[in-house]
């Protein structure tokens, strides 16, 4: 089986899923990240979904759950680059991905888990805009 | 009013890479069709769902797809078909947010809202059927 391949750029991990995700593809993923994270003691995931030309309930529930972990982890996620065509189809398959955040490209992601560490964003689970 | 169906092609839903082989096939179907990005990502996903459903709850089974033609208007139909354990409460399945694995729940009611036409023929221990299809706007 295929694995997606996780980059480490100094405390943040780097996901970019280039390839059509299967579920079980979709599955490992997830406890690679979660390892990864206790591993590296990484305080930010990044995952760029760009490439991704579906994100159906399967893949919303892994995003979801990642998210939830790596909190619980103490580290926060942030889902970058997904296709407008993929957002309005979440949306009207009923997936708004409540609890992750998300960013428009990866230089924003990196910003918000950058504003993290230095404290700028204050509360980070409402502000969905970084305060430069 | 001319209305023809090409012969349908079965695609075995029998393990996580079909499930994204069928969605392929699909795609470059609603691409050949000529659907906008996102009507074919809303069948695509569609498929998605149910394949898995196909898969995960059916036991496998296969999918059959197929280019419609209304008129000059072009759409694609796909079956599900597995001989599963049936869904004994097709009203409750179709409920948001409720699920009898570990899903979202939003398989069947997401998929329906996300296509044109949506039947489900299902029963106790006589499996599943689900047909849908999306025309081209």
């Amino acid at each position: 089986m295929d694995r997606v391949p996780i980059l480490r750029i100094g405390d943040v991990l780097l996901v970019s899923i280039q390839v059509d995700l299967q579920d079980d593809i979709a599955l490992a993923l997830q406890d690679d990240l979660s390892q990864r994270i206790v591993d590296t003691g990484a305080k930010g995931v990044l995952i760029d979904i760009s490439a991704l030309e579906i994100v159906d309930s399967f893949v919303g529930r892994m995003i979801s759950t990642t998210a939830a972990v790596s909190r619980v982890l103490d580290a926060e996620t942030v889902v970058v680059g997904m296709q407008p065509a993929v957002a309005i189809t979440l949306v009207e398959l009923g997936l708004t991905l409540s609890g992750v955040r998300t960013a428009l490209d990866v230089d924003r992601g990196l910003a918000i888990l950058a504003g993290r560490e230095s404290g700028v964003v204050a509360e980070a689970d409402d502000d969905d805009q970084l305060d430069d | 009013m001319t209305s023809s169906t090409t012969e349908p092609t079965t695609y075995a839903v029998a393990a996580d890479a079909d499930v994204v082989r069928v969605r392929q096939a699909v795609r470059d179907l609603a691409v050949q069709a000529k659907f906008s990005l996102v009507d074919q990502t809303k069948l695509v996903t569609a498929t998605s769902e149910l394949a898995r459903n196909t898969l995960v709850y059916g036991g496998g089974g296969e999918a059959l797809v197929a280019l419609l033609d209304k008129a000059g208007r072009p759409g694609i139909e796909i079956w599900f078909r597995d001989e599963g354990p049936g869904i004994p409460d097709l009203d409750l399945a179709l409920t948001d947010g409720w699920t009898s694995g570990g899903g979202m729940g939003l398989g069947l009611s997401g998929a329906k809202r996300l296509v044109d036409e949506f039947e489900v023929d299902t029963a106790p221990d006589r499996g599943t059927r689900v047909r849908i299809v999306k025309w081209r706007r």
